[in-house]
């Protein structure tokens, strides 16, 4: 297999041109940079810990507001320390759901080593096997035009793979008080009210 | 144990997670929640989220909270051990409310010795890492304390686990053969 070419932030910003009002949630580490790095927003929920849990917080999420689009947004590593959750969507398939993995088969904010989608673990296959009805794999800038689609409009689960480039990256870094982020979200989603009178 | 005439707690536990405004249930199946499961699955106003492990309910309750909702979490004591990091890095980091309840194993009258040490840590794992623990041994101290541990999770924002013991649920008795079950009258 040839090395990756695509850039994991341009990827993003360029499928992120479709958010509208969607939700969004990022795994620790890389992937909340990621996301960060297109501006801070209220409806962006970034961890800074929790690995493993991206996409089921992702699914809560998508259940309690079925109406909105959700877009998890995770790296390789933390997909698979997670694995089972993607048993848990597949059964449950909600269709505003969406997770793109950026896979640099790395662990990159531990020192660069190597994960196992790199030695034959296909988180799209597995997602497939799963029940997701819509996945991908993308290795290719002309398939870059069609993640933004795949991520914010196609009838969910769907599970994105994206392989790209193992390369350092400044931290871009948002608000890292989880009371903040949490109640800042859902300020911004239900109101200040309801969001503070629970 | 309850008899014929008394209400198995669950339906109360169930009342109480439906007065709370409960709108999700993760859980991970267990003999002793099986009733409680069965009335969340066949109630149309709570969406009953199958988990793999234990871990994948506590982040399904910290979307909920995100999304406008309150989840409730369900598990066997063994199942404690599988959420220490989730509780830890996620609900109490970020402050979300969490209410679990806990259908003990290897706390009274175990017959199995491997379920002995994760039951006697589920206590001071989760104080450990920041979650209030009732632990209730009547079937009516169960449905007091849900009722009460629901109203602390969410009015307070705190995480709580309601400790449902082995001598509510009652203990797995272990029958060796057929033969054995007829002398002892199993």
């Amino acid at each position: 297999m040839s090395s990756p070419t695509l850039h994991r932030r341009a990827v993003l910003k360029t499928a992120f041109a479709k958010r509208g009002d969607a939700l969004a949630v990022s795994g620790l580490g890389s992937a909340t940079w990621d996301l960060a790095s297109l501006g801070d927003r209220a409806d962006n929920f970034y961890l800074w810990g929790a690995m493993g849990n991206a996409a089921m917080i992702g699914l809560g999420l998508a259940i309690a507001q079925p109406e909105r689009r959700v877009v998890v947004v995770t790296g390789d590593g933390e997909m698979l320390m997670g694995l089972t959750a993607m048993t848990t969507i597949g059964a449950r398939r909600p269709a505003n759901l969406a997770i793109c993995v950026l896979d640099n088969e790395r662990y990159t904010e531990t020192g660069r080593q190597p994960t196992a989608t790199g030695m034959g673990t296909d988180l799209a296959a597995v997602a497939a096997a799963c029940g997701f009805p819509k996945t991908a794999l993308i290795r290719g800038e002309a398939e870059i035009g069609t993640l933004g689609a795949l991520l914010f409009e196609a009838a969910g689960p769907i599970m994105a793979v994206v392989k790209v480039v193992d390369e350092d990256l400044p931290m871009a870094v948002p608000p890292r008080d989880g009371g903040y982020l949490k109640t800042r979200f859902r300020i911004g989603l239900l109101g200040e009210t309801a969001a503070t009178l629970p | 144990m309850p008899t014929d005439t008394d209400e198995h707690w669950s339906a109360a536990a169930h009342r109480h997670l439906k007065t709370a405004g409960v709108r999700q249930v993760g859980y991970v199946p267990d003999a002793g929640l099986s009733q409680l499961i069965e009335r969340c699955r066949e109630d149309n106003a709570i969406e009953a989220v199958m988990c793999a492990t234990e871990e994948e309910a506590v982040g399904l309750a910290a979307g909920a909270w995100l999304g406008g909702q309150k989840a409730a979490v369900l598990m066997q004591s063994s199942g404690v051990g599988n959420t220490i990091n989730a509780i830890a890095s996620l609900t109490s980091s970020a402050k979300f409310p969490l209410f679990v309840i806990v259908t003990m194993r290897g706390q009274w009258g175990e017959g199995n010795p491997w379920q002995v040490p994760m039951g006697q840590a589920v206590a001071p794992t989760l104080q450990a890492v920041g979650v209030k623990t009732y632990a209730a041994e009547t079937a009516e101290d169960v449905g007091a304390k849900i009722e009460a541990g629901l109203r602390m999770a969410f009015s307070s924002e705190q995480a709580i686990a309601v400790l449902v013991g082995q001598r509510v649920i009652g203990s797995k008795v272990w029958v060796v053969d057929a033969a054995a079950a007829e002398e002892t009258g199993q």
